[in-house]
């Protein structure tokens, strides 16, 4: 099999590697999840003139081709710098629900501001009670007269403090756990009866807590066939499931590297610690979960971009997920344990790539579920 | 204290410094320190580790120079725990630099409003400023706070180790945790109408750290029988301190997977007084995440468990 990459992904590759090497580093980061917004707008019209943002876009939605390994390649750089830019809510979830359920209409009138950079969107799904089951919506939508009426509270939504428009999982019809009846409105973030309680995660993305009572959209603002968004939803989630696999995966990498060099220069008993033979077998197994995270998230961009049924892309989904959880436990353990008590602090860029691995364990379903959803599929 | 949930006293007041005075100290000094070690009126704080000594701790480098009636006391410390609050230090220094490094150690306890000692915060990765480097420049100790005989520390602070390990273990702490863990996962939607009680995988895992515990506290009480008939906890402390600091971790880790979605907000304001704002997750939940961040530590401070396998290793298996 031939695992290298094309030329336009080697390009997209050496782009986002030189920007994050280049203007990334973690001083400049740490201003940036300090500042007021959260993230650089001035960073976000780079990605945008870069083209960036159209990589999770299919060429017929005006997007670079919107290949799973493309958006491999970015998310593992983005990995690497810890990069808090809203790409993964505004493009690959927000655009990818737009994409997938959108009339043309409503494709025209978001893809084209979301590649330009000019649209922030958040996708609201999860509740209180759903945990990762993306069938249990309590939020309710009802219809009113030409429209809608949405009430409900959705928590910890990426990108929600910024967001122009959300994109609310409700429930037009059914009980709480049935697949049918579950439908995507777009609502205006500043919409009456929206409130939004802002804040920072652990892992310096920005959240919200929003609550919809008595949300009045018009019946345009629904995406796609009412009752019918869970397939969609599923397909989309399992692609930022992806993204954030990808994404880990640079994470990991840089754990281990930066694991390795302070072995190297850190001295006590007269010796480099990288000599003591307990540690480097540690580090051998830090990096076979290395290995083999970035092996099982190839296969399952590959067989998202390939012809396989969608059940077997979902099952390669979560045997990503679940397998690189694993890898992220143990890689993002071990690196804070052989670093020491320089690693539980805040001044070591350390802690921060092992706060953001831990973020991504538990998005989209941490690995006990993704182990059981893979053995159910 | 620790099965209810009480506040525990600063352990480096009543667990570490007092068992090095009372089985070291002269008359004087455990008339002067015991009983507001006892009465928890003074708080002590930890002056071990240095920057380039941490698990190698016997190559530290903090001076005491001997110059009447007082050392001069030059250096840095860090890992200081709450040292900001804190009324006294107990130190290691360097009384002699021509011999073995484990011999040329004193233990000396210093008054932190001595002139010359400054304090620069180290924020660990919840965002508190929780410890401290701890700078001498040329402090004045007078002799009398040295405990035992001078370049004699290394014994003294070896002794304190194996009482801290002892208490890094924490059982009835884990053991409350384990309880609270139980009926909040008893309280959680597993989002498909059970609850995450009712989840298998979940409660395997529940039972696996509850078993260890349980095996964790027969181990200690077997500690502590031989410590009531007057041994002292030797090298089965670094059990306790392995086996008790993962434990506790793991612990973190199941109420972070409890928690789910709601492990990611960072909230501190909500956990402090007079915080009227909306809160976001629930109680133990919402502060899941840096309970976890936070509790990396218990591994790696006390001799990091690596160095406690070291020990086992060379003072038990002969190795």
């Amino acid at each position: 099999m031939d695992f290298s990459y094309s030329e336009e992904q080697q390009m997209l590759q050496d782009s986002v590697q030189k920007f994050v090497k280049g203007q990334y580093d973690f001083d400049t980061r740490k201003k940036i999840v300090e500042s007021d917004q959260g993230f650089s707008a001035d960073y976000w019209n780079l990605f945008a003139e870069l083209g960036w943002l159209t990589v999770p876009f299919s060429e017929e939605d005006g997007g670079f081709g919107g290949s799973a390994v493309d958006l491999m390649v970015v998310m593992e750089e983005f990995g690497k710098g810890m990069v808090v830019e809203p790409f993964l809510a505004t493009t690959v979830l927000s655009g990818g629900l737009v994409s997938e359920l959108g009339s043309e209409a409503q494709k025209q009138d978001m893809l084209a501001a979301i590649m330009e950079g000019k649209l922030q969107l958040a996708t609201a799904v999860a509740e209180a009670d759903s945990r990762y089951n993306l069938a249990s919506v309590a939020t309710t939508a009802s219809k009113a007269g030409d429209g809608y009426v949405i009430s409900g509270t959705k928590v910890v939504v990426f990108n929600g403090p910024a967001a122009d428009k959300l994109l609310v999982v409700a429930r037009t019809s059914g009980q709480k756990f049935d697949r049918d009846g579950i439908s995507v409105f777009v609502v205006d973030a500043g919409a009456k009866g929206v409130s939004t309680r802002s804040y920072t995660a652990v892992d310096g993305h920005r959240a919200a807590e929003i609550h919809l009572q008595d949300v009045q959209v018009t019946a345009d603002a629904l995406l796609g066939t009412e009752g019918k968004a869970l397939e969609s939803l599923e397909v989309v989630i399992d692609r930022a499931t992806l993204a954030v696999s990808a994404e880990a995966v640079g994470a990991l990498t840089c754990l281990l590297q930066k694991t390795v060099e302070y072995t190297k220069t850190r001295k006590q008993f007269g010796v480099a610690i990288g000599t003591f033979q307990a540690l480097q077998h540690r580090m051998a197994d830090m990096f076979v979960e290395c290995e083999l995270a970035r092996s099982i998230v190839i296969m399952a961009a590959m067989k998202l971009d390939s012809a396989a049924s969608a059940a077997d892309k979902a099952k390669a989904v979560a045997a990503a997920k679940s397998r690189v959880g694993r890898a992220m436990r143990l890689v993002g353990q071990e690196a804070v344990q052989i670093h020491g008590g320089i690693a539980v602090t805040d001044e070591l860029d350390v802690g921060h790539y092992f706060k953001r691995v831990t973020t991504i364990e538990h998005q989209f379903g941490d690995t006990d579920y993704q182990t059981m959803r893979y053995a159910a599929l | 204290m620790g099965l209810y949930g009480a506040m525990e006293p600063v352990a480096f007041g009543m667990k570490m410094v007092a068992p090095v005075i009372y089985s070291y100290g002269n008359e004087e000094q455990k008339k002067r320190f015991l009983p507001d070690i006892l009465q928890s009126n003074v708080w002590w704080c930890q002056g071990y580790s240095e920057p380039n000594a941490g698990s190698d701790l016997a190559s530290l480098k903090t001076t005491a120079v001997r110059e009447g009636d007082h050392y001069i006391v030059n250096g840095t410390k860090t890992w200081n725990t709450l040292g900001q609050y804190a009324d006294w230090i107990f130190c290691l220094v360097r009384t002699d630099n021509t011999v073995k490094k484990q011999e040329g150690i004193s233990f000396l306890l210093i008054d932190m409003k001595t002139p010359g000692i400054t304090l620069s915060p180290i924020v660990l990765l919840d965002g508190e400023p929780e410890v401290n480097e701890v700078h001498f420049d040329n402090v004045k100790v007078p002799v009398e706070n040295l405990i035992g005989e001078e370049n004699k520390g290394w014994t003294y602070a070896k002794v304190l180790l194996t009482h801290e390990r002892t208490n890094i273990a924490q059982v009835p702490n884990s053991k409350l945790k384990l309880q609270k863990l139980r009926n909040l996962a008893a309280n959680t939607a597993d989002g498909y109408g059970g609850t995450l009680l009712d989840n298998p995988v979940f409660k395997r895992k529940l039972a696996e750290v509850e078993i260890q515990v349980l095996a964790l506290e027969f181990a200690e009480l077997r500690t502590l029988a031989a410590v009531s008939v007057g041994k002292a906890p030797g090298p089965e402390s670094s059990i306790l301190k392995i086996v008790g600091t993962e434990a506790t971790q793991f612990i973190d880790e199941l109420y972070m997977e409890v928690a789910a979605y709601h492990s990611l907000p960072h909230v501190p304001e909500q956990f402090t007084d007079g915080f009227d704002g909306e809160h976001v997750g629930k109680g133990s939940v919402a502060a899941s995440a840096n309970t976890y961040f936070n509790n990396r530590k218990k591994s790696i401070y006390g001799g990091s468990n690596e160095i406690q396998k070291n020990i086992i290793s060379k003072a038990v298996l002969g190795l």
